[in-house]
């Protein structure tokens, strides 16, 4: 009887309607997709993206060339020269990220003493040519100048949980 | 005719030998009609994209143009610009004429169709063995270009396709004798007026199952999923079409869609009833708005069409592709015999004056 049953079921092909009959639902299914340039996914203040290297508010760096970012960085993409500055501290001469070796791990920003490196939230960003992976300390401070705004923000939000 | 064309233009046309001016009617014809196919081709493979992406919760191509609507042009603009690459060890003389050889048959097909009432290329008697000799060609450019591009995958795709088309076309063929048998005839237009007087007339019901054979058998002539083991892209790369670029892929592309239009087409016209509309015979609509969609038109083929390409995209949309065996075992062991008995008891049923074919 089950044998009549199936072959009969067969004939009338019933599974492949039913299969059919699901891709038809689906076909009215509200869409997930987040049309990308135009729509965004909200974003953590945690977020980390493109590095900057921050300023106190009186203008002065906040990096005192301590090294620890280059010592604890995983993939080994900081790299950093010091000498004595101007006004007789400890500066950096050097600092270099390297966005090719850097896995945004965020170690770098947890390593330092000061809050002088940090990821920003900035994640549209490419490169035309060759060398221009290569973060130097005068780009990195020009980031940080640019978003200082926005980096302290983040840096507040995030404050309460750290 | 009078009054909205200048008078000159029709001295000038009444001062043509007859013979040129069938010429020139035809080829208006034939233009309009292959243009029409062409673009509906260009469309066809859009909604493809919007449709399936619909039923994979995607949302499809929606960058050019308004939704979308200039992608097929973009596609087409992109694929003439790039280089032909004609294998070295290939046969450079088949290898450029193998896309022709399936396009044209696809395009030529539509000669004998009955698009409207009264506007059909070629009306001729023997319509339906044209169709079927026509839709039978296109292997050869398949065969061909995959023997010419002298590569393994190219060559097993073309084998895959000859075998599944010679078994599939048994099948489709004999499910046509259902419909000659219920017609009485082998021209289309024929066909689609025997078909006349709504819905009940239609050769659907009487024919039901060698319309499903028919169009399980147009998908796999089509070399459609799920029956797309010619173009199988997870062993054979893409098949007969492996080395082609350029052009010439698109035009084995336009080939494909072509003969998904021209199956939809047929479809309609054997059993659907082609032009035929839906509603004829529902005399209170007569005096009313209404009474348009009772008449028979070339817009009630399109919309058959249409849906017949819809499902085209479901299927495939939806079911895994057939392993070999198994396609071999439908077309040859399921399909064939259940079409040879479905014609038995035709037969039979017109014998003893039963059902729409008795007399």
């Amino acid at each position: 009887m089950s044998r009549v049953i199936s072959t009969l079921k067969t004939f009338a092909l019933w599974e492949l309607l039913r299969g059919l009959s699901v891709t038809f639902r689906n076909s009215f299914r509200k869409g997930v997709t987040i049309e990308y340039p135009e729509e965004k996914t909200p974003q953590s203040v945690r977020f980390r993206g493109l590095h900057a290297l921050r300023r106190y508010p009186n203008g002065e760096e906040r990096c005192i060339a301590c090294k620890l970012c280059e010592a604890v960085c995983p993939a080994l993409a900081i790299t950093i020269d010091s000498a004595v500055g101007t006004d007789g501290t400890r500066r950096t001469t050097r600092y270099d990220i390297d966005l090719f070796k850097c896995i945004y791990c965020g170690f770098c920003e947890e390593a330092c003493p000061v809050d002088a490196i940090v990821e920003t939230r900035i994640h549209e960003y490419h490169f035309e040519k060759a060398g221009e992976n290569i973060m130097t300390k005068d780009k990195l401070l020009a980031v940080g100048d640019k978003y200082d705004a926005m980096i302290a923000a983040d840096k507040a939000a995030d404050a309460p949980y750290k | 005719m009078t009054g909205l064309v200048p008078q000159f233009i029709v001295d000038i046309w009444d001062s043509l030998p007859p013979l040129v001016q069938y010429l020139t009617i035809v080829t208006w014809k034939i233009l309009f009609v292959t243009i029409g196919v062409i673009l509906v081709v260009a469309f066809s493979t859009y909604f493809e994209r919007k449709v399936i992406g619909q039923m994979q919760s995607r949302v499809g191509p929606n960058r050019v143009g308004p939704m979308g609507l200039g992608q097929p042009f973009a596609d087409v603009i992109k694929l003439l610009i790039k280089e032909i690459v004609v294998p070295t060890a290939s046969n450079r003389f088949l290898f450029v004429i193998a896309p022709l050889l399936t396009l044209i048959p696809a395009l030529a097909a539509w000669a004998v169709m009955p698009l409207h009432p009264g506007f059909t290329i070629a009306d001729i008697n023997a319509g339906l063995l044209y169709v079927l000799a026509l839709t039978s060609m296109g292997v050869y450019g398949v065969i061909l270009a995959g023997w010419a591009t002298n590569s393994k995958y190219a060559f097993l795709g073309a084998m895959r396709s000859a075998a599944q088309i010679v078994a599939y076309e048994i099948a489709m063929g004999f499910a046509l004798v259902g419909v000659l048998m219920a017609a009485g005839s082998l021209n289309l237009g024929d066909i689609v007026a025997k078909q006349a007087g709504g819905l009940s007339q239609w050769f659907l019901l009487p024919l039901f199952p060698l319309f499903i054979v028919y169009w399980i058998s147009g998908i796999a002539e089509t070399n459609r999923a799920p029956f797309d083991v010619a173009e199988g892209e997870s062993e054979i790369v893409a098949g007969f079409h492996v080395e082609y670029s350029g052009v010439a892929f698109a035009l084995f592309f336009l080939a494909e869609y072509a003969n998904m239009v021209l199956i939809s087409g047929l479809a309609s016209i054997f059993f659907l009833g082609g032009w035929a509309s839906p509603f004829e015979g529902w005399t209170f609509l007569d005096g009313t708005f209404l009474a348009i969609v009772t008449a028979p038109s070339f817009f009630w083929l399109f919309l058959k069409i249409s849906f017949f390409m819809y499902s085209f995209f479901w299927f495939r949309a939806t079911f895994p592709r057939y392993r070999y065996d198994q396609i071999m075992r439908l077309g040859w062991k399921v399909f064939i015999p259940v079409t040879i008995v479905w014609i038995a008891v035709e037969g039979v049923l017109a014998w003893l004056n039963i059902g729409p074919w008795a007399g």
